[in-house]
């Protein structure tokens, strides 16, 4: 209980922004696209919050490499949104695949592997 | 006045996330996708990296989000979630991701008075340019050739190919 005062300092964030504000926003999206990924059941929205959860550690690789000074974590995400890129085609390419063999994109509905 | 901009961008990113989560179309979603990349574009922007931000803009917003709607209305998935009760699993597994998810706002509460970020210099497109063509010239190629080997592998998914009738 005694963490809670401090919660609430975080909170009710200072004015300015630092390494710390684009850390706790980065969490949030990555929880937000973690919990998409629990609760939806439809394929195409599970991927959009994949894509969330992907954004996220991004953003703090960006957060961190501005916080670090050097330029190679900057470089890091400029390859991680080129092979995002890549994965997301690909991907969708699977899921179309996948409606035209089952002609749905439920994820309750797609037991081919079950059994 | 950049507080006020990052914090307003915050909570635009974060709001436009839990759209994605939150609506039953699929459309919509992939909408308030669009808005949270847009977001996320612009904290790039407030840490000074604008090429990235713009990138990011570029194959995100304008490549990603493009596709995930034409997928969308190529399969004419409108129906949204069916109103099914969950797994008793999933809500074992959103029981821990939320008990994870306060340990670590907790935890960065307690102790993570980490310094503010933004030195004073932030690297230039020249320094950008000359890393990319010389330190990461390697990586640059086999990024390359990974968009050629993805390119090749959604044109044959995408290929309706006799053989497949037997996989049925």
């Amino acid at each position: 209980m005694s963490a809670l005062p401090s919660l609430l300092a975080v909170a009710s964030l200072p004015a300015e922004a630092g390494l710390n504000h684009y850390l706790l926003v980065s969490a949030l999206l990555f929880a937000i696209g973690f919990f998409g990924v629990l609760l939806r059941k439809n394929t195409l929205v599970i991927y959009m919050c994949l894509e969330l959860m992907l954004n996220a550690s991004a953003l703090a690789a960006v957060a961190f490499s501005r916080h670090n000074g050097t330029i190679d974590g900057l470089v890091l995400v400029f390859f991680i949104i080129t092979v995002a890129a890549a994965e997301v085609a690909v991907g969708l390419a699977i899921i179309v695949a996948l409606f035209r063999l089952r002609h749905t994109v439920q994820v309750e509905e797609l037991t081919l592997l079950k059994n | 006045m950049a507080d006020f901009l990052f914090y307003l961008f915050a909570f635009l990113t974060v709001l436009a996330a839990m759209g994605v989560v939150v609506n039953r179309n699929a459309v919509n979603a992939a909408m308030c996708l669009l808005l949270s990349f847009a977001g996320v574009a612009a904290l790039f922007t407030m840490l000074d990296s604008g090429l990235l931000a713009f990138v990011f803009l570029l194959v995100y917003a304008g490549a990603v989000v493009v596709l995930f709607l034409f997928v969308v209305m190529l399969l004419d998935v409108q129906g949204g979630d069916p109103r099914k009760p969950y797994q008793p699993i999933t809500a074992a597994a959103a029981g821990v991701a939320l008990a994870l998810l306060t340990t670590g706002l907790l935890s960065l509460a307690e102790r993570g008075r980490l310094p503010g970020s933004v030195p004073a210099a932030a690297p230039g497109f020249k320094e950008f340019a000359a890393r990319l063509f010389t330190t990461y010239l390697l990586p640059v190629e086999v990024t390359g050739f990974l968009l050629l080997i993805a390119m090749l592998g959604v044109v044959v998914l995408s290929k309706r190919l006799e053989t497949r009738g037997a996989v049925k």
